[in-house]
């Protein structure tokens, strides 16, 4: 029995805004269901004396100084915008805000 | 069927650092729109967050003075869902392990001390801001976006719509104290949402809660909260259920409003954030912040009643504000009456920043300088009326009470012999008042009283003229 569902990954595709085609709903069942069968594997390990990891990066507290830097100029930030006017980035209208 | 209220709050603070959480651009408050962002907070791809310091500062201030636990260690997570405000498609926040927890404030109601449970308090980062002006489109404005902000989460302990306000007033009180935040709602640099439910007395089953969001104002989420217990109430009456929701507080029609949204429930699939390392908060850290941490409100009270021997009520309204307090103990150090200056402040001082919608900082007068017109009263040189003129003077001007009372000659009249040619003029004028004085009508002093002063201008001292007008007529 898989564990991820055709349903399963229309749920998932919706949450990331993407459309697939019933191939690719296949195909992505297919690939999940294999990702979470080899995440069976590594829970046979024996972890129970093992602190979970938060960070794979052995470093702590990187940390920046409250120093302002210059931003980048309104053009450049706007510059990939498909829709702007008067310095804004413009969206289809959201109605609940 | 008598229902209890059971309220839990949800408060969004900005922290007023100098720059964003996790980029080096800067807060400033009203930059013309996008004019504050760079490629970390406009989410563009290829970039790394890189923590402010300062942020985890603010957050361990906030956590010791609420008195939560500090955690050791923290991690940030990702919050994923889509919205034009939200650049990255997911905003940094904490999820399971916030810098601190299971902490409490203490709140008068009714003048009785509660406590309020906080159940955690976590750093984010804020949104950008929508701009709904046009017809068909909505305008971002990233200036807002990656702007710190720490989340401070009340447990449902808070029973009444007036609690809940009491609440907030205590909160932002500590805030201010703490000087992380400049608190000002108009701003939205505080923000709060409220969760709100109902349950027959007896109960210990929490009923289905409803979210209030939109509120512009301690009044406002009071008021919001009012009108959702009438609400619930009419419903659980006709034995309707509650359905749980967000609703919207509309200030304008005094109502709580249906989203209507399709109510998709949220699944944020929060995940840690592998941008950012670890945050270890050791036992130095903490207890070089403990040690940094200024008098907080409710101590603060305590201290000025014992040391100067001032009213619940002086107390209350000069701590306020933490630069009032500290205002009233600088002027202390230059009059001795700290009864007199706590009077002034709490009156003509008060009277004068609402007027002018100005914070005491911004105050023409200094504590000095109040200090000097105190004396003036004090020694008898200016008369206590006179001295509220010479204080709007001082407020205008930033003169001593000196300068101005000598420049404009108004210097208390004290002198017998002057008064008493002045007093036998009055006299003399009004026969009438005179005879009914001596009938026994004391009110009629009162009024020859009010002759002398306006003969001399108001300054005439008032206690003189008083007692000598007494000797005369008896």
């Amino acid at each position: 029995m898989p564990k991820v569902s055709k349903k399963d990954v229309e749920y998932v595709a919706k949450l990331a805004r993407l459309r697939l085609s019933e191939t690719e709903k296949k195909a992505h069942a297919e690939q999940l269901n294999k990702i979470l069968g080899y995440m069976d594997k590594l829970n046979q390990l024996d972890t129970s004396n093992i602190k979970p990891t938060s960070h794979v990066v052995e470093m702590q507290n990187v940390f920046r100084e409250d120093v302002a830097k210059p931003s980048i100029p309104v053009d450049s930030a706007l510059q990939n915008a498909p829709d702007k006017k008067d310095n804004f980035f413009r969206v289809p209208k959201v109605i609940d805000a | 069927m008598n229902y209890e209220t059971v309220i839990g709050l949800e408060v969004h603070v900005q922290l007023s650092t100098k720059t964003k959480i996790f980029c080096g651009c800067s807060t400033n408050f009203g930059a013309s729109p996008n004019t504050q962002t760079c490629p970390v907070c406009l989410g563009l791809p290829g970039v790394l967050p890189v923590l402010n310091k300062e942020v985890v500062q603010c957050a361990i201030k906030t956590a010791l003075a609420t008195n939560c636990k500090v955690v050791e260690k923290c991690i940030f997570h990702r919050k994923n869902y889509f919205y034009p405000d939200l650049p990255k498609g997911y905003q940094i926040s904490q999820y399971d392990i916030p810098v601190g927890e299971n902490g409490w404030i203490q709140i008068e109601i009714d003048e009785k001390a509660k406590k309020i449970r906080i159940t955690r308090v976590h750093m984010e980062e804020d949104a950008g801001k929508l701009i709904h002006s046009e017809n068909s489109r909505s305008r971002v404005d990233l200036n807002r976006a990656g702007v710190p902000l720490l989340e401070i989460v009340s447990d449902p302990d808070i029973n009444s719509p007036a609690e809940a306000y009491q609440y907030l007033v205590s909160l932002k009180q500590i805030l201010e104290y703490l000087e992380i935040s400049d608190c000002n709602m108009e701003e939205g640099s505080l923000r709060c949402d409220a969760n709100i439910s109902l349950r027959p007395v007896g109960e210990t089953k929490l009923g289905t809660k409803t979210e209030l969001k939109n509120m512009n104002s301690f009044k406002g989420v009071q008021k919001a909260l009012e009108y959702e217990i009438v609400r619930q109430k009419n419903l659980l009456g006709k034995g309707e259920k509650i359905i749980q929701e967000t609703l919207l507080w509309n200030a304008n029609l005094n109502r709580t409003e249906s989203m209507r949204s399709k109510e998709d429930a949220h699944d944020y699939r929060y995940f840690p954030e592998p941008d950012l390392v670890n945050i270890i908060i050791d036992e130095e850290w903490m207890s070089k912040t403990r040690r940094s941490l200024p008098e907080l409100p409710q101590a603060r009270r305590g201290r000025l009643k014992n040391e100067y021997g001032l009213s619940d009520y002086d107390v209350e309204v000069l701590t306020i504000d933490k630069n009032v307090a500290d205002y009233f103990e600088e002027c202390s150090k230059y009059f001795p009456n700290c009864k007199m200056i706590a009077n002034w402040i709490t009156g003509d001082v008060l009277a004068v920043l609402k007027d002018k919608k100005i914070n005491i900082n911004n105050l023409n007068v200094s504590p000095e300088q109040l200090g000097g017109l105190l004396d003036l009263i004090e020694n008898g040189t200016v008369s206590g009326k006179i001295a509220k003129d010479v204080f709007l003077d001082m407020v205008c001007t930033g003169q001593d009470a000196k300068q101005i009372v000598s420049g404009k000659g108004l210097v208390q009249l004290s002198d017998e012999g002057e008064l008493v040619s002045i007093i036998d003029k009055i006299i003399k004028q009004n026969p009438k008042p005179v005879s009914d004085f001596r009938a026994g009508k004391q009110k009629a002093l009162g009024f020859l009283v009010g002759q002398i002063m306006r003969e001399t201008k108001g300054k005439a001292n008032p206690q003189l003229v008083n007692k000598m007008l007494r000797e005369k007529l008896s």
